[in-house]
């Protein structure tokens, strides 16, 4: 089957291997991945104060043109799937706001677009025991935690992709490759996002709280699907280190390159979009 | 801190209450929305007593505080609010209030190419959103 797939602006370049290895995967468990064609940038943040529909117009335009070619968007990447997600959630319940927007764009739209996560897909098409059965390179023995952050939970009304206190796709998705999902207490805990840029010790704060978490409860790895989150844990890892004096270093990586190898699509890891070596055994 | 009953008629409350859409007066100070916040250890008021000051009009304690360029709008305190407000929307609803002056706090010189070359394009693209 084919599911319409909006990859967002960081997925083509940084997260390269986030965008390869989805693909990759999907293909093999038999979903084409099919690049939305003349997509925007969703604008990496969803506006919190009631007035600023300029900030929506981009998400919106590109909910408008893919409701024109499909029922069902793909999404991989946290932010674009918050964004988009929340903006159509909008479009469908505030009619006096879809209706400026859609005016402003010449279109009509109903808000009936369903967003979905990839990993909802791999739950709700696949199925993780389905998915189980492809699993050709097992990863048991594995310790991976799962690290959801804020955006793919949060609001849960709006979002209502997982329980927002005690998630769990995660770690059905890890126990389908045949790891072991371990439970820590920041795995659904903000990693400072943005403020990496104006504020970055906050973020090498969180990140230090985050991973020696993880760590303490005995993780190998870190999973994940927000490119920003990616970086914000595996960047720091030297800042840590240096501010520390020392620091057991943990690889972080997107929960579709584990899912590329655990069907045997690859070998080994892009090493060139990893700061700590991305070597799980 | 003194607190004036002038304070509440300026426009300062009725702004926030706009921008945000939240009923301000919602807020019992339970705390709830501050033991949650996983930034909150960096900031200089707590997000609670951000709502408290905004309910008091005490315009210049919340415009020049750290708190309200800290948030990062992880939702975790709105999640928890027992009373249903969103405190992100409100330091969102604050920090347009300056923004909208024509003020920036964020400028792209300076971050260095390597940290440029590295950094996912996101994370940019919130900061203009969220800074300027």
């Amino acid at each position: 089957m084919k599911i319409l797939f909006y990859p967002g602006c960081t997925l083509t370049q940084k997260a390269k291997n986030f965008y390869d290895t989805a693909v990759a995967g999907f293909k093999e468990l038999g979903i084409e991945l099919e690049e939305l064609k003349n997509w925007y940038c969703c604008q990496a943040d969803f506006s919190l104060v009631t007035d600023n529909l300029m900030a929506m117009l981009a998400a919106s335009r590109n909910l408008v043109s893919a409701r024109k070619e499909a029922a069902e968007l793909a999404v991989s990447c946290s932010t674009c799937y918050n964004v988009l997600k929340r903006t159509n959630h909008l479009l469908k319940n505030d009619d006096a706001k879809r209706k400026a927007i859609t005016d402003f764009l010449e279109e009509k739209y109903d808000g009936s677009l369903k967003v979905l996560h990839l990993l909802e897909i791999l739950r709700d098409n696949v199925g993780f025991e389905n998915l189980a059965k492809k699993v050709k390179n097992s990863l048991a023995g594995l310790k991976i935690a799962p690290y959801y952050g804020c955006l793919l939970l949060r609001p849960d009304d709006e979002m209502q992709f997982d329980n927002p206190e005690n998630p769990a796709i995660f770690e059905d998705f890890i126990h389908a490759l045949g790891a072991e999902a371990v439970d820590y207490a920041h795995k659904s805990e903000c990693c400072g996002s943005y403020l990496l840029i104006p504020s970055r010790d906050v973020v090498v704060a969180r990140a230090d709280k985050i991973l020696s978490n993880a760590i303490d409860k005995g993780a190998n790895l870190v999973i994940t699907s927000c490119p920003l989150c990616q970086f914000n844990l595996d960047w720091t890892q030297e800042l840590i280190k240096k501010q520390k004096g020392s620091f057991p270093t943990i690889p972080v990586f997107y929960f579709t390159e584990l899912l590329a190898y655990a069907l045997g699509l690859i070998k080994d890891f892009d090493k060139e979009r990893h700061f700590v070596p991305p070597i799980i055994r | 801190m003194k607190l004036e009953s002038k304070k509440l008629k300026t426009d300062f409350i009725k702004k926030v209450e706009e921008l945000s859409g939240q009923n301000l007066y919602a807020c019992y100070q339970c705390g709830k929305c501050s033991a949650g916040c996983p930034i909150v250890d960096s900031m200089d008021i707590l997000p609670n007593q951000i709502a408290r000051l905004i309910q008091f009009g005490e315009e210049r304690e919340v415009l020049d505080s750290k708190t309200i360029w800290l948030c990062a709008a992880c939702l975790q305190c709105m999640n928890r609010c027992p009373k249903g407000v969103d405190i992100a929307r409100i330091m969102d609803a604050v920090r347009n209030i300056i923004l909208r002056k024509g003020l920036e706090k964020f400028k792209i010189t300076g971050l260095g190419d390597d940290f440029m070359n590295k950094i996912p394009q996101q994370a940019l693209v919130s900061a203009f959103r969220k800074y300027t």
